[in-house]
């Protein structure tokens, strides 16, 4: 990619956008000097495989749509990314730190959209398997039921989300946990219905960590991911995913790990409001203490 | 020009989610308003005239199913907006814009594309010449300079959207602009008319090209018609 200097001409409009090599984060080591580029910590993400092989998803996902999106695309981001952070102060931190940091809470930098994707590629070739499918039992479809009311309407809900999203991007399951992104916020009465399933869909890279919430089970909307097997018809391709190719034992076993996460993060904010409250408490005291002091001073 | 008024009854499919409205009801609403129903407009060449640079498979689908779905849910928005409009409905009228922005855009784009293409035998790749490729040489500093600056813009567009040549009718200059999803030229700024736009949205060209969009982008200058774009460059600066 390359921008052009056009200061041989006049009159140029100044529409080109910023420059993709920008400075941002190289962290200066050994003071203040950039190592040289053979010392430098390479970044080091792999290309997953899928936990199948890639003809394994026929007839509904071609060998030939796994050899470009798993192949092609997907690979391509894991290069991007590693060229990207290389040096940087993301490298050496993992996957979802990267997603996170690089968001940069909704102003996001270049390595964002390789971050995101190596992220979201992973988690969707989880997502599905040969012989897919079926329908989910236990805990996953009692909250299924909560939520939705019951597992066609969850469904119903998950396809208008991916068949209604314009362009590219992404539709969700989630488990959120109702968490407020401000240091000192606190949730006043925190009650199970916080965490619930949500469908929800998101544009281009974006995904949901970045809210804090917990993905259970992803589609991919780009076209890329269906026009080779099912052309325009964005339809066909959602429902095959959903009856043929769908791991729910995999969107369960995220469930349970989503529910573990959030009981936790109940437990250390509960820990945390009462440390706060016995600190007011002990500095009230001691306040009392000092003043009651004083008054024996002058009494004697 | 592409777009003709079309008057007739149409089997509505719900697309999208859309209700569809009863019969009775849009007769009605049609003659009483005359309503203008956008249509799909013809191509001025076969889909395979424009081989090897854009395969007959990707102009069949993408004429026939993309511009196609484009015009039946923008036509359905409309007619939703119509009779939410008559009963004061505020909130379906907000709750249409964006069906209305995405399918009337992605119609005004896709018009705009098919007559941005030309086959080889009927003048596609000609240079400009005159007007326009003085303007470009101004602007740009030559032909070659546009092409890559387009080109580059085009590859580096995250996800869906277009790459537009851009004319700026007040100040007469020339701009490479890019717009997302199916957004229209215009929502970059109201005085921009477009004079040629390439459509980088997968669908145009991963059948062929697959993931590799920069071969796309090299390839599809072999078609553009030049034409078209200094036959709009000089009625919007004479």
């Amino acid at each position: 990619m390359q921008h052009q200097t056009l200061s041989c001409c006049g009159g140029v409009r100044a529409s080109s956008p910023p420059p993709l090599s920008f400075r941002w984060s190289k962290i200066k080591r050994e003071g203040g000097r950039r190592l040289p580029r053979c010392a430098r910590i390479a970044a080091h993400l792999e290309l997953k495989p899928p936990p199948y092989s890639l003809s394994s998803l026929e007839p509904h996902m071609s060998r030939e749509t796994l050899d470009y999106h798993w192949g092609r695309h997907h690979r391509a981001h894991v290069a991007s990314l590693n060229n990207l952070i290389a040096g940087t102060d993301l490298d050496g931190m993992g996957l979802d730190e990267i997603v996170v940091a690089s968001y940069n809470k909704g102003n996001p930098l270049p390595p964002f959209v390789h971050a995101a994707q190596v992220w979201n590629h992973d988690f969707f070739w989880q997502s599905i398997k040969p012989g897919g499918g079926g329908r989910p039992s236990g805990r996953l479809m009692e909250l299924i039921e909560r939520d939705f009311g019951s597992f066609d309407r969850m469904l119903e809900e998950f396809e208008r989300a991916a068949l209604t999203h314009f362009g590219s991007g992404w539709a969700w399951l989630v488990y959120t946990a109702n968490r407020l992104d401000v240091g000192n916020a606190v949730n006043p009465c925190p009650s199970e219905k916080d965490n619930k399933l949500v469908v929800l869909k998101s544009p281009n890279a974006v995904n949901p960590i970045v809210w804090d919430y917990s993905p259970l089970l992803a589609i991919d909307v780009w076209e890329h991911a269906y026009y080779l097997d099912y052309e325009n018809r964005r339809a066909d391709y959602v429902s095959i995913f959903l009856e043929k190719l769908v791991s729910w034992e995999v969107v369960s076993d995220r469930l349970d790990v989503a529910i573990e996460r959030a009981a936790e993060r109940a437990r250390e904010d509960e820990t945390r409001r009462l440390e706060d409250d016995a600190e007011i408490t002990h500095s009230e005291a001691v306040e009392m203490y000092l003043d009651s002091d004083a008054d024996d001073s002058e009494a004697e | 020009m592409a777009l003709r008024t079309l008057f007739s009854k149409k089997a509505f499919t719900t697309a999208s989610g859309f209700r569809p409205i009863a019969a009775g009801d849009r007769c009605f609403l049609r003659q009483a308003r005359g309503l203008t129903v956008a249509a799909l407009p013809d191509l001025a060449y076969d889909y395979g005239a424009l081989e090897p640079a854009i395969s007959g498979e990707i102009m069949r689908l993408h004429h026939q199913k993309h511009h196609q779905a484009y015009v039946t849910n923008y036509n359905n928005a409309l007619e939703q907006l119509e009779t939410a409009m008559a009963k004061g409905d505020a909130s379906a009228v907000v709750r249409l814009q964006s069906a209305i922005k995405f399918n009337g855009g992605g119609h005004i784009n896709h018009s705009i594309f098919w007559k941005n293409l030309k086959p080889v035998n009927e003048g596609g790749g000609e240079p400009p010449h005159s007007t326009l490729g003085w303007a470009i040489d101004t602007d740009f500093c030559s032909l070659e300079a546009l092409v890559q600056k387009m080109n580059a813009e085009g590859a580096a567009l995250q996800g869906s959207g277009w790459v537009w040549l851009a004319l700026d009718k007040g100040s007469k200059k020339l701009s490479v602009e890019t717009t997302a999803n199916q957004d229209p030229l215009v929502s970059k700024g109201a005085n921009l008319v477009p004079l040629l736009g390439i459509d980088v949205w997968e669908h145009a060209y991963y059948l062929q090209y697959k993931n590799v969009r920069p071969d796309y982008l090299k390839n599809i200058w072999k078609v553009i018609n030049w034409k078209y774009a200094s036959e709009v460059f000089d009625e919007e600066t004479a």
